[in-house]
Order: C-alpha cells, then sequence, then structure tokens
C-alpha cells in the first residue's frame, strides 16, 4: 500500500490528484466523531503553531479553522488584516517571514489577491494553507461540500451537481468544479450571462441558461452567494430581478422530477439567491456542511502536519510487527 | 540474505482455545460480569474483543457492553511516521464512569500503544479500573506497562515479526513469528 501524501501545502485542488482528494475526504470521516466526544481534543498536533492569517472578512471558515487546531491539540494565533501591520503597509510575505521567525509551524492563509497562497508556499518554510485567494480556489469548501454531498449520496461518481448563481467571481465554484469532475462526479453551472466565467464550458461543466432546466438535472444544487458588495457594477438590473429568475424558490423544487439536495457556502441572502423555505427545507444539508468544515480541516491539517512520507514507509514494517 | 523463517505459534484451534482462556480470566479478574466493559483497539484488538464478549456472554449469560477505539491520534511519533492515511474508528459506550474496562490488543510489543489507549480512555471519562488482555506478548517493552491476561507470549528480537491473523480480515486465525521478517 502507497501512502498518497500531500506534500507541503493545500493551495487549491486544480493540481491534486483524485486520489489525494479520496484521501482527505476518508481521513475526514474519523475526524467527524472527534467533535461528537466529551472533550472534544485528541494530541495528534501537540506542540504545533498554526497562524491563521486573514486578509479578508471571514467568520465560518476562520473559525471552523480554529476549531480544527484546537481540537487537535495545536496552539493557534488569529492575526486580521484590521489592527495588524498590514495595515501600516507591510507586505504579505514580510509579515509571514517575521511569523516565521517566531518559529510556526504552518500558516492558514485568506487573501484577496488569486495567487496569494502559491505566492507565500514558494516563500516560506511552514505549511501553507489556502483558505481562499481571490478569484481562484478556496479548497477547504469544496472539500467540505463533497464530503457533505458523499454522506447523503454514498459517493460521487455520476451526481449531478449544478453549481448556481456568480461562478465568474466565485473561487468556491472553481475549487468544487476541479475536484468534483475528478471524483467523476457530472458538473453544471448556472446563472446569468453576465455571472459566467469566459470559456467556462472549457473546465468540462454544462451550461445552464435556465434555473429550471437545471433543477430538472441536477441531483444536488450547489447554491453561491451572490457577492452583493461586486453587484454595484452593473452585473445584474436588481436584486428582485435576479430572485424572481434565478431564485432557487420551493415551487420551482417542487416542480422538479425527483428532490434534491440544498448546498449553500454561507453566508446566505436569503430571498435573493435562496427561499428561506428552501434554505431551512428537509432536503437542505447547509448545517451540515458546517459540521463537515470542522472534519475537513482537521483531516487536511493533520495531514499536512505529518508530512514526512519517506519516514512513513520506512515506519510501516514496525508497524506489521504488532502493534503495542 | 538468507529468507525470513516462518514458525507458527498458534494454529485455529490454539487461537480458540487461547481466547476461551482469557475470557475466563476476564470474568476472573472482574469479579463477575457487572460493570464490565471491554475495549478492543483497531484493528485486530477490535475483533478479538467481539470474540471475547460473545465467549463470555454465552457463558455467563450477560451482554458485555463492547467498545472500540483508534488509538492513531493519540501517538507520539506522528512525526517519526508520518499520518496514517486512513484512521479507524472510535467508539465507545457513552459512560465510562466507574467502569471495569479491559482493553483488548493483538499484539503487545513497545507498550506505546497502551499508553496512548490509556491517555484517549481518560478523555472519555474515568473508569474505576482499567486492565489490559492481549493474545501475544512479544516482549521489548519501551514503557513500563504490563498485561493483567496473556494469550500466549513469545520471545521475539528487535529484528522478528510477529504476525496475528484473525479469520474476520485475514480469512484464518494463526500466530506466527517471523524471524528476520523486520528490516
Amino acid at each position: 500500500m502507497t501512502i498518497a501524501s500531500l506534500g507541503k501545502d493545500l493551495l487549491g485542488l486544480e493540481h491534486l490528484s483524485r486520489e489525494q482528494i479520496q484521501l482527505i475526504l476518508d481521513t475526514a470521516e474519523p475526524f467527524k466523531e472527534v467533535s461528537e466526544r466529551p472533550i472534544k481534543k485528541v494530541p495528534a498536533l501537540r506542540g504545533k503553531t498554526i497562524v491563521n492569517l486573514f486578509f479578508e472578512a471571514s467568520t465560518r471558515t476562520r473559525i471552523s479553522f480554529e476549531f480544527a487546531e484546537k481540537r487537535l491539540s495545536a496552539d493557534t494565533v488569529n492575526v486580521a488584516a484590521q489592527g495588524s501591520s498590514v495595515q501600516k503597509g507591510e507586505n504579505l510575505v514580510d509579515t509571514a517571514r517575521n511569523l516565521e521567525a517566531m518559529r510556526i509551524d504552518m500558516v492558514v492563509v485568506r487573501h484577496p489577491s488569486s495567487g496569494a497562497a502559491k505566492f507565500l508556499a514558494e516563500r516560506i518554510r511552514s505549511n501553507v494553507i489556502n483558505g481562499g485567494d481571490g478569484m481562484h480556489e478556496h479548497p477547504t469548501q469544496a472539500l467540505l461540500d463533497m464530503l457533505t454531498i458523499r454522506d447523503r449520496k454514498h459517493h460521487l461518481e455520476g451526481v449531478k451537481v449544478c453549481i448556481c448563481g456568480d461562478v465568474a467571481h466565485s473561487r468556491v465554484a472553481r475549487s468544487n468544479i476541479w475536484g468534483l469532475t475528478k471524483l467523476g462526479a457530472e458538473v453544471a453551472v448556472c446563472g446569468p450571462q453576465s455571472l459566467m466565467p469566459a470559456a467556462v464550458e472549457e473546465l468540462g461543466v454544462t451550461v445552464f441558461r435556465r434555473i429550471d432546466e437545471a433543477i430538472e438535472w441536477a441531483d444536488v444544487l450547489n447554491i453561491l452567494r451572490l457577492q452583493l458588495e461586486r453587484m454595484k457594477a452593473g452585473y445584474i438590473p436588481s436584486l428582485r430581478e435576479y430572485y424572481r429568475v434565478f431564485g432557487v424558490t420551493l415551487e420551482r423544487l417542487e416542480r422538479a422530477p425527483h428532490e434534491l439536495l440544498i448546498l449553500h457556502p454561507g453566508p446566505m441572502n436569503r430571498g435573493v439567491e435562496i427561499d428561506s423555505r428552501v434554505a431551512d427545507g428537509p432536503h437542505s444539508v447547509i448545517l451540515d456542511q458546517v459540521t463537515n468544515g470542522v472534519a475537513v480541516r482537521m483531516a487536511v491539517l493533520y495531514l499536512l502536519a505529518g508530512g514526512r512520507p519517506e519516514l512513513a514507509e520506512a515506519a510501516k514494517g514496525v508497524d506489521r510487527g504488532g502493534g503495542a | 540474505m538468507t529468507p525470513p523463517e516462518r514458525t507458527v505459534v498458534l494454529d485455529s484451534p490454539g487461537v480458540q482455545s487461547a481466547l476461551e482462556r482469557m475470557a475466563r480470566e476476564i470474568v476472573d479478574l472482574s469479579g463477575g460480569t457487572g460493570g464490565l466493559v471491554l475495549v478492543g483497539i483497531q484493528r485486530r484488538g477490535a475483533d478479538l474483543a467481539q470474540r471475547l464478549a460473545r465467549m463470555i456472554a454465552e457463558r455467563e449469560g450477560a451482554a458485555i457492553p463492547l467498545g472500540v477505539m483508534d488509538i492513531t491520534l493519540y501517538r507520539d511519533d506522528l512525526q517519526t511516521i508520518g499520518p496514517r492515511p486512513v484512521v479507524g474508528e472510535t467508539r465507545l459506550p457513552v459512560d465510562l464512569d466507574g467502569k471495569w474496562i479491559v482493553i483488548i490488543d493483538d499484539v503487545l510489543y513497545t507498550g506505546r500503544t497502551v499508553r496512548a489507549a490509556l491517555d484517549q480512555l481518560a478523555d472519555f471519562g474515568r473508569p474505576a479500573r482499567i486492565g489490559l488482555a492481549v493474545l501475544v506478548d512479544r516482549g521489548g517493552r519501551e514503557l513500563p506497562i504490563q498485561a493483567d491476561i496473556v494469550g500466549t507470549a513469545v520471545a521475539a528480537g528487535r529484528g522478528d515479526r510477529v504476525d496475528v491473523c484473525v479469520a474476520e480480515l485475514d480469512g484464518r486465525d494463526a500466530v506466527e513469528l517471523v524471524q528476520g521478517g523486520r528490516p
């Protein structure tokens, strides 16, 4: 048995193999149970220091990473751009190198620029985990989406997933498309023409122009947040218009030939991209996504922290020699 | 290089009679079945624990609560061995407080797995007492840990390997000593 390894960093799903993605999802399974224990903590990463370096607003992702780190017994520090020396004009690499000089082991980075995580990973020794970089990738979000779909459908092979909304600006969409297609799911996108990336078909996805067609086709809808802060640029006529044409409403779902699983990465704009009755309805797994997020991030941290596959290979003989 | 030499320590009936004796000794050790909980260490310890629980239940006429534990996340050598690809299931009866726990494993060697298991149990509750039963004690301890109940003892050197096969995973029951089986 060869142990697949993740290497030093997790920057995105585009360059991971099917086996590596599978390894993360399988490793996440037992970590779900750790969060259900009376003492929600295991000593696996004791003594590791992890910095959560967030240059962009985030509640869910940052807290989810922090829980994951703490439940593995790592020591964590949160650095937000607000109130740090970043405000004084320090650049990304200088900030990270200063942190590294305090002997840290891992950095989780969120940054508004696409490619920031890779840029950082090439310049520091610590493990780097991409917590979302611009419009590029958000790998742990896609992994938790995939884990949530797999929980319900028992596999990803052949499952039809439609990603709805502002695909053009979405790192969640890109990571999902890369991850899902590698694991054999069929992927489609649906949204206004103005919010579709150029040549989106080249990513291997089907494009639906009408939400009703998407609903008829799909087993799963992953409904993206309409990034209201970007909509001032005139991509859509109005939010009401968007809801009327692209909103996932209960009426639309009731017309579908079969039941759909509903995902949303959050935070939701109720009454814009999703109807409240759908968000809180029986087919919504939106809160399961949040629960799975901690398990997936624990798996990623755990796999990167070991990080010395050559020693793992050498130790296998020892292991087979009999447990205790 | 000579090929490793494989000796059978216990064959299938040998494993069976060792387990039957262990089942009796577990009941004696615990002074009956009241409050007794068996906890098997993944993976082969879990299968052995299940069999021991069944044997005790059949003879004593009382169901024995059974738990399984994967101790990977409590190991002290993540840095040297790297992460194991997939961690097994941990499922323990909710309340361990005041119970008589017997940890079941296939092989007792350095004692590090048992150390990790003790740490993990402490995070789940406060048992009244914890015992240890193993199918094979191969010597070579690196920690002050001993088993209360031993199926069989084997004098295995550092270069030797002890293979435990269980029908559930390997299709047969056996304990074999492979001399020179380790690099």
